[in-house]
Formats: structure tokens, C-alpha cells, sequence
């Protein structure tokens, strides 16, 4: 009887979702908004929700975001001692081996201090959105070296990560951390670099195809000047290095600095359309919609950038709540990781073994692969990554440590990669190369330590199953477990129903391990 | 130490190893192994050695007649009467004495200078390019073995496309389009590979390629489940040991085309003498152990082991007794087919860049472009992006 009454409330909030936009959210229907703009949802999160209607839900959603974390930040944050470094030409071996292992272990504690920022955030959106900036403006502690870079940039990121576009895109360029990274440090008046010059456009605003050689070669000379304080970290423009004179930039000819090309970038249409797109892929579907897009660019452009425009006309579009785009997306590991423990109501001792985590399945944060950043999508899926998913939710949901986890991830000693175009960062006296001295040889030690590490961290996680079901809504045991499984599943799963009879730990273990758990 | 007549008998071409313990392989293996000519050549297995952190060329193989060589290297050069001596220009660093009869028997092919233009110096960005086969300045998310998988695919029977052993980058096998298993042990994948269910239900792409890999861990699984047991022994260490994995993962009845594996520690910005010779002697004696495995099996004539780096290293020594990041550098073809010699031009020490590297000889896309137009018959512009040329290496 009360199962009949729960599957007739299930229908009814299925029987809403269909009727469109001014009718109040069904369950799946606030639970795919916010599995799409957050980590996994918990079921109250989702109730929040259902009920309203979409345009309540999506301004909701835009309203309560943060700007800044809540987590403090490592000690080191701004401390200028973390910027030293030993001298390249007269640093002993031992001297450069502490440098790096200092390096590593801040990069692991900030990587632990934004898993722990994205677990306990009451503003999913603000950290998938500082998420996404990162690895949009990308720059990978591989090569910036300074954790204290990497963490003033992540900052800024989440800062500007739901306001302004044009004022995000001024910012992300000044970061030292992209300094470093685009070379754009070393960059002169009589030796312009253009590495920088050619990714603004290429990868951060307008895609290829809409600039020439030529707007590159001026817009690198616009940007000399724009350099790095090597005492303070910070930005510092250096008026000795700049190029006065005049470029011609995208048809525009003046004496522009750095700020004036942005400018003339951000008045080009085709870049509120370039990054439209981009959060498409990331928010709705893996292939945008050309009209679609054009016509939320507009919008976005319209609004001075202001990303919560963007984001509020696409999470209202028909196509973000379009049945055949739902669970269609693959989650990233941070988002399965993140969102597991989420879900299942989890909070971990320490964060910084599921950083590993996340990385061993292919996402070391701040160490994106090179300056396009993760690829994403089904690429996340590879038969290693695919098993990595699958034995830390095995893991998670036996709960007797098991077998060790099998790591060869690495933080920031051998996975991913820095970046730059061309050989311009080939050069014999990069001091951070020449820093980077044999960090390849304390790789093994540091995989079997965070192996360890990893293990630890998930002996230490108690999953209680039996209790967790129990919260889920549904007057009986089979109720509950449809809950738990509208709730962890975008699709429904082609097993047969869950039986009363099956025990609670199983049934969970299942269902994550389910090919549908891998998708939002 | 095996004499050398016992070890050229070992090239001869009838199957003469199997004296050792006996096979314990099925009888499908044979029907298997005697249907090798319809499927692309793919029967015949790329054995792709990784020499992580970019092996240092000049010291592997000395030009111990230059003496820009000995004024480059005060401290760390290889003195003359320790070299083993190919040419008398050229000769190998003395770890690598297991390798040297291969090089008598004709089936060592030395590969000199090999690099790109432009060369990049970051250890990420240029093996990057070296797994993409990509340009200096050209992102590309596919690896060359798995665009080369796609335009001419291998049979699905094949436990896999390719297998990738001891690390979980895939490298040449990145990026979607091609059944790749990465492993650290048969065992563990085999124990892991429990958590795949190949459910086909596909009701969206996304979810249909994740089922689809899903399958390819299965079946890959149920294929690599055998043993057999050799009687070669296999070097201590984890390169010995990934070797050891590489063989059992070759002599797998189904097939499996390429196999990776990596042996780390080559970025040797300081001591580099006894790191290179500790190295260079796992490398050495892992691919004698190969070799011995495979002739076994019966498999060396279908076995082309090829290495390869990120970059090479500087000329100069520096203060550390080590060397920085370089650019070409030296590698090795070996197999039961291939033509033993001096490719490519050993690098001219007296016209070394600005920053004090020399010029490629090479194209690593040539030696890639070997391996798919001569081994396996696969027509190699697909994969590469453009025409590169053979080397004479294989026939």
C-alpha cells in the first residue's frame, strides 16, 4: 500500500517535470539542475529544490553562490618565504632536493585545501565554476613551481568565477601564475613572446580560426611589460620592458598596452559565443546548439559579460532540461569524487587522499595535462581511469581496506604537464628547469608514499549503508532504495528492481558501480 | 654468461628453444598463431621500451674518437678502453655489453640523433609530442599507436589493441578509439577487472563508450587469464619484472599488437655516471631476458623492440656530474627481423644550437613510419599526419 502510494508521488513529480517550464520541478528535474551545476547531490539538497519552478530554482541557484572559500588557506598562502627559491648556478644537490620536496608538499596541501573547500562548500556551483576557469585560464603547478602562485590564482579564478567575464579575463591575465606559465614574464620589448598572445585568443577567447599570425606577433608586443615580482609573488608592471609603440590588433591600430588588446577582444562578438559554447559542453551537452548558442551570447554580451547572465539563460534553455541530454555527460573525477562523498553523506578525516584519488583516475588539480587543459568528456574514460573509478567506489563501499589502492599518481613530481606552444620554452636557462632537476628520481618514493597515504584515507572513511538508506526517503525498504537510486542515477538502471530483501551495503555498492553513476 | 655461438645459434630461424620447460599454452594458440597473415601484420608485436626522464645519447653510444667528446665531458665521458667498441668511431657504454651480440648477429639496429625541429625541453611537453606524434607546436589528444589502431584496426579476438605496462599514462595509446589496458601485474588487473560488467545498453554516447570499455576490460581479462611458464629468468628489479609481465602478456593466445613498458631514472641532472650504468644495465639485461623469452615461445622473428625518450641530454656536463636537458638522442631497434647497423649520423659536437644542443638526424616519425609501413604493413600518413620516410632497419 505504501509502496504503491510512494510509486504514485514518483510518477506524479515524473508526470510535472513533462509539462515543461512554468510547471514546479519534479525530483529528477531538480536533481539533474543541481548534478549538473554542482558534486552529487545529497536527497535534502534535492527536495530544497523540487517543487519549485525552473526559473525559481535557477535564480536560486545563481543567488546563493560565494565568491571566496571558506576553507583558510595553507599557512604558506602568503608568506613571501614560500617564493624562495636556491640559486640555480650555485645551489648545492641537497638545496635543490629540499626545494623541490617543499614545492611537492605545499602542492599537496593546496590541492587537499580545495577538495576539503569543495566538500564542505554550501556553493557547489562557485567551486564547478572555479573548476571550470581552471581549466579554462590553465596554468599547471608542473611548471609555475610556487604553490603560493597556484593558490593566488585559484583565488582570483573563484573570485571572478560567476561575475564578469571582462573582468575575469583582465584578472587571469595578470596572474603571475599565468605569467610564469605563458612565458609572458619573460617577455620584452626586443624579444616579444608569444606564447601568451597566441593562447588569449586561440584557447581563451575568440578558438582558431578567428585571428591571424599577424594579430599575434602585434598583440605580444602589446603585452610586453607585464611581469612578475620575484620578491612579492604579485604582478608588477615593468614600464622598461614594454613596447611603445603602435600595433594593429584584430583591424585596430594603436599604441595599445595588454589591457587595451583584451579590450579589443572582449568587443569581438565571436567571444561571448567562444565561451557560451564552452559552458554549454560543460552544463548542457556534449554538441552545442549554433542558434542556441548565438543567442545566449548575445545575452552574455549584452550584460557585460556577467556570467550569471549566461548561466541563468542557459539553465533555463529548453535544452539543459531536455530529457534526451540527461545523463549524457560524463562526471570528472574531482565531480565523482567529490560528489560520492557528498552523496553518501561521507566527511573524510583528510581531503588530501582523495586529491590523490582524483588524480589517479586522471585529474591532478592544479596540474592540468598542458595549456588546453583536460580534454574531458569521454575522454575521462580510458580501461585504467574506468577501473580507477571503480575500485575506489568498491573501496568506499566495502569498508575493510581491502587491498591497497593501486597508485601511480603523482602530485606534482611526474603526471601531467606545463605547457607552451612552440619551443619558446625551451631554453637552457630556465631557472625553473634547471630547478626541476632530477624530480623524476623521488617519483617512485612519493607514488608508494601517497599509495599509503591513499590507503590510510580510505580505512579511515566508515561508510555506514544501512543507515545512510534509512535517511532516504520512502516508507519501506524497496521505496528507499528507488529514492537512492533516483537520486545517484541520471537513467534509470536496466537491473531489475531492487529487492526489499537485498542488503543495504550491496545494494549502494551496485548502484555506484553502476556505468550510469560515471554520467551527470 | 651464455657463449657466443650459443647466442647467434639462438637468431637462427627454426625454432630451436623450446628445450627449456615445457609450454603450458592450449591448442588454440597454435590455430591462433597459424592464422597470422590475414590481420594487418598485427601478429607481429611492437615492443615500445621507454627510457623515462631522457637517456643521455652520448654516454649509450660513445664517439669515443672525438675529442670535443672527452673536452665536453671531463668528468662524466666513458674513457675510451671501457667503451665497446661498434665502428671505430662508435661504441656502447660498457653496461650494455648484454646487447652486444645482438649487434654481431646483425639484429641490432643503433638509431642516431633522433628528435623533432623545435625541440622543447620541458620532460611533459616533449614526450607529449613524442606520444602524439605531433608538431612542436600542435596539441594532440590521440597517440600514434591509437590513430594508427583506428585507420586499420586490430581484430577485435586480440586480448588488446595494445597493453601498457608498469605505469598509467598510456602514452602512444591515449585517447579514445582503441582498446588499451594499462597494468602494473597481470594479478592486479585480472582481480580489478572483476568490477567491469559489460552491460549493453547504450542509450546515449556517453554511456555507450563507457560500456564498450567496460567489454574491452572483460574480454582483455579472460584472454590475458593463462600463464606459461618460462624457463628464461627474468632480471630482479621492476624493469626485470615488467619485462617478465610483457612476455606472459606476448605469449597470450589471442594476440595483442603493441606493449609498453617504462624504465624511470634517466633524468640525470647530478651522479650521473653510476645512475646511467645502474640503467642502462637493466635495460640491457631486461631486453636479453626478452629476447630469451621470445625465442622460446618462438615469437623473436614476430618481435620488433624499439626505445624512445622525451629528449636526450646536453654535451656540456654540468657542475653536478650530470647533464641537463638535451635534445636528439640515441635509440635502439632490435628483433628477430631487423637489420642491424648505425642509422641516422652521430651528432656534430662542434655545431651544437644556442643552447648548446645538437641538431636531430632522425625524425622520430621516421622510425615510427618503420614501424607501421615495414612491420606491420599499415599505411603510416594516416597516423603520422604526413609522409615520413622509412628507415632501412626492417626490410
Amino acid at each position: 500500500m505504501l509502496l504503491r502510494l510512494a510509486t504514485a508521488v514518483l510518477l506524479c513529480l515524473a508526470a510535472a517535470s513533462a509539462a515543461g517550464a512554468s510547471a514546479p520541478l519534479g525530483y529528477d528535474d531538480a536533481r539533474h539542475l543541481l548534478a549538473r551545476t554542482g558534486f552529487g547531490p545529497t536527497d535534502a539538497e534535492v527536495r530544497r529544490f523540487a517543487g519549485l519552478t525552473r526559473e525559481q530554482a535557477v535564480t536560486q541557484l545563481l543567488r546563493d553562490t560565494r565568491s571566496s572559500a571558506v576553507t583558510p588557506p595553507p599557512l604558506w598562502a602568503d608568506d613571501d618565504a614560500a617564493l624562495r627559491y636556491p640559486n640555480p648556478q650555485t645551489a648545492t644537490v641537497d638545496e635543490r632536493r629540499a626545494f623541490r620536496q617543499q614545492q611537492v608538499r605545499q602542492g599537496l596541501e593546496l590541492r587537499a585545501w580545495w577538495m576539503t573547500e569543495m566538500l564542505v562548500t554550501s556553493s557547489p556551483l562557485s567551486e564547478r565554476m572555479t573548476l571550470f576557469w581552471h581549466n579554462h585560464f590553465v596554468s599547471s603547478q608542473q611548471k609555475v613551481r610556487f604553490a603560493r602562485l597556484m593558490y593566488a590564482q585559484n583565488r582570483t579564478l573563484r573570485e571572478h568565477a560567476l561575475g564578469s567575464f571582462a573582468a575575469l579575463l583582465h584578472a587571469a591575465s595578470k596572474e603571475p601564475a599565468m605569467l610564469v606559465y605563458l612565458d609572458g614574464a619573460k617577455s620584452r620589448r626586443d624579444q616579444p613572446n608569444e606564447n601568451f598572445a597566441r593562447e588569449v585568443m586561440e584557447l581563451f577567447t575568440l578558438g582558431e580560426g578567428h585571428y591571424s599570425e599577424q594579430d599575434i606577433k602585434e598583440a605580444a608586443r602589446a603585452f610586453t611589460g607585464w611581469s612578475v615580482d620575484r620578491d612579492t609573488g604579485r604582478y608588477r608592471y615593468r614600464p622598461f620592458l614594454r613596447d611603445p609603440g603602435v600595433k594593429t590588433v584584430l583591424d585596430r591600430s594603436g599604441r595599445f598596452d595588454g589591457d587595451a588588446v583584451l579590450d579589443i577582444i572582449l568587443a569581438r562578438p565571436q567571444t561571448a559565443q567562444f565561451i557560451v559554447a564552452k559552458l554549454w559542453r560543460e552544463f548542457v551537452s556534449a554538441e552545442p546548439d549554433p542558434e542556441e548558442v548565438a543567442r545566449i551570447a548575445q545575452i552574455f554580451r549584452g550584460q557585460d559579460y556577467d556570467i550569471k547572465a549566461a548561466l541563468h539563460a542557459l539553465l533555463l534553455s529548453n535544452a539543459f532540461w531536455a530529457t534526451e541530454n540527461r545523463g549524457t555527460l560524463v562526471k570528472s573525477p574531482v565531480e565523482l569524487v567529490v560528489g560520492t562523498l557528498r552523496q553518501l553523506e561521507i566527511a573524510p578525516e583528510a581531503a588530501m587522499p582523495f586529491a590523490i584519488v582524483a588524480a589517479g583516475m586522471g585529474q591532478n588539480l592544479f596540474s592540468p595535462p598542458n595549456v588546453r587543459g583536460w580534454p574531458g568528456g569521454i575522454a575521462w574514460i580510458n580501461s585504467d581511469t574506468l577501473l580507477a573509478r571503480k575500485q575506489f567506489l568498491d573501496r568506499l563501499l566495502r569498508g575493510d581496506g581491502g587491498v591497497p589502492a593501486s597508485m601511480r599518481m603523482i602530485a606534482t613530481g611526474s603526471a601531467p604537464a606545463p605547457a607552451s606552444s612552440g619551443a619558446s620554452t625551451s631554453v637552457a636557462t630556465d631557472a625553473n628547469e634547471a630547478i626541476a632537476a632530477s624530480d623524476l628520481d623521488d617519483a617512485k618514493v612519493r607514488a608508494r608514499q601517497f599509495a599509503l597515504a591513499v590507503d590510510r584515507g580510505l580505512r579511515s572513511v566508515h561508510f555506514d549503508a544501512v543507515r545512510w538508506l534509512a535517511r532516504q526517503q520512502g516508507a519501506t525498504p524497496t521505496a528507499k532504495m528507488r529514492t537512492a537510486q533516483a537520486l545517484l542515477l541520471p537513467l534509470t538502471p536496466p537491473m531489475a528492481d531492487a529487492e526489499g530483501d537485498v542488503d543495504a551495503r550491496s545494494f549502494v555498492r551496485a548502484t555506484l558501480l553502476d556505468p550510469a553513476y560515471q554520467l551527470k | 654468461m651464455m657463449n657466443r655461438r650459443h647466442f647467434l645459434q639462438s637468431f637462427a630461424a627454426l625454432p630451436l628453444a623450446r628445450v627449456a620447460a615445457p609450454l603450458t599454452l592450449s591448442p588454440t594458440v597454435e590455430v591462433a598463431v597459424a592464422a597470422t597473415s590475414s590481420a594487418a601484420g598485427y601478429r607481429k608485436v611492437l615492443v615500445l621500451v621507454e627510457l623515462k626522464g631522457g637517456n643521455d645519447g652520448l654516454n649509450t653510444l660513445v664517439p669515443y674518437a672525438d675529442p670535443a667528446y672527452y673536452a665536453l665531458r671531463p668528468r662524466i665521458a666513458i674513457e675510451r678502453d671501457r667503451v665497446i667498441p661498434l665502428t671505430d668511431r662508435a661504441g656502447l657504454h660498457p653496461s650494455l655489453a648484454p646487447l652486444s651480440g645482438f649487434w654481431h648477429a646483425n639484429r641490432l639496429a643503433v638509431l642516431q640523433g633522433v628528435g623533432y625541429p623545435q625541440p622543447n625541453l620541458s620532460h611533459f611537453r616533449s614526450i607529449e609530442i613524442w606520444d602524439t606524434a605531433s608538431r612542436s607546436n600542435e596539441y594532440l589528444q590521440q597517440g600514434w599507436l591509437t590513430r594508427a589502431f583506428v585507420s586499420r584496426p586490430v581484430p577485435q579476438s586480440f586480448a588488446a589493441d595494445g597493453v601498457i605496462v608498469g605505469s598509467a599514462e598510456l602514452g602512444p595509446l591515449a585517447g579514445s578509439g582503441t582498446r588499451a589496458i594499462a597494468l602494473a601485474d597481470t594479478e592486479q588487473f585480472l582481480r580489478r577487472a572483476k568490477l567491469a560488467h559489460p552491460v549493453v545498453v547504450a542509450r546515449n554516447p556517453a554511456l555507450a563508450h563507457i560500456e564498450k570499455v567496460e567489454a574491452d576490460i572483460v574480454h582483455s581479462a579472460a584472454q590475458l587469464a593463462g600463464r606459461v611458464e618460462f624457463a628464461t629468468a627474468f632480471p630482479a628489479g621492476a624493469f626485470g619484472k615488467a619485462i617478465g609481465t610483457a612476455c606472459q602478456i606476448i605469449a597470450n593466445p589471442a594476440g595483442v599488437a603493441a606493449v609498453r613498458v617504462t624504465l624511470s631514472g634517466f633524468d640525470t641532472h647530478a651522479n650521473q655516471p653510476a645512475i646511467q650504468a645502474r640503467l642502462l644495465g637493466e635495460l640491457a639485461n631486461g631486453l636479453r631476458s626478452l629476447h630469451d623469452a621470445m625465442v622460446e615461445i618462438d615469437r623473436w622473428n614476430d618481435t620488433l623492440v624499439l626505445t624512445y625518450a622525451e629528449f636526450g641530454r646536453r654535451p656540456q656536463e654540468n657542475r653536478n656530474n650530470g647533464t641537463d636537458h638535451g635534445t636528439a638522442s640515441v635509440h635502439f631497434a632490435m628483433g628477430g627481423r631487423v637489420t642491424g647497423g648505425l642509422y641516422g649520423a652521430a651528432p656534430d659536437l662542434a655545431r651544437l644550437s644556442a643552447d648548446g644542443n645538437p641538431a636531430h638526424a632522425l625524425d622520430f616519425r621516421d622510425v615510427y613510419a618503420t614501424v607501421l609501413d615495414r612491420w606491420w604493413g599499415v599505411d603510416s600518413r594516416a597516423a603520422l599526419g604526413g609522409r615520413y620516410a622509412p628507415l632501412p632497419f626492417l626490410a
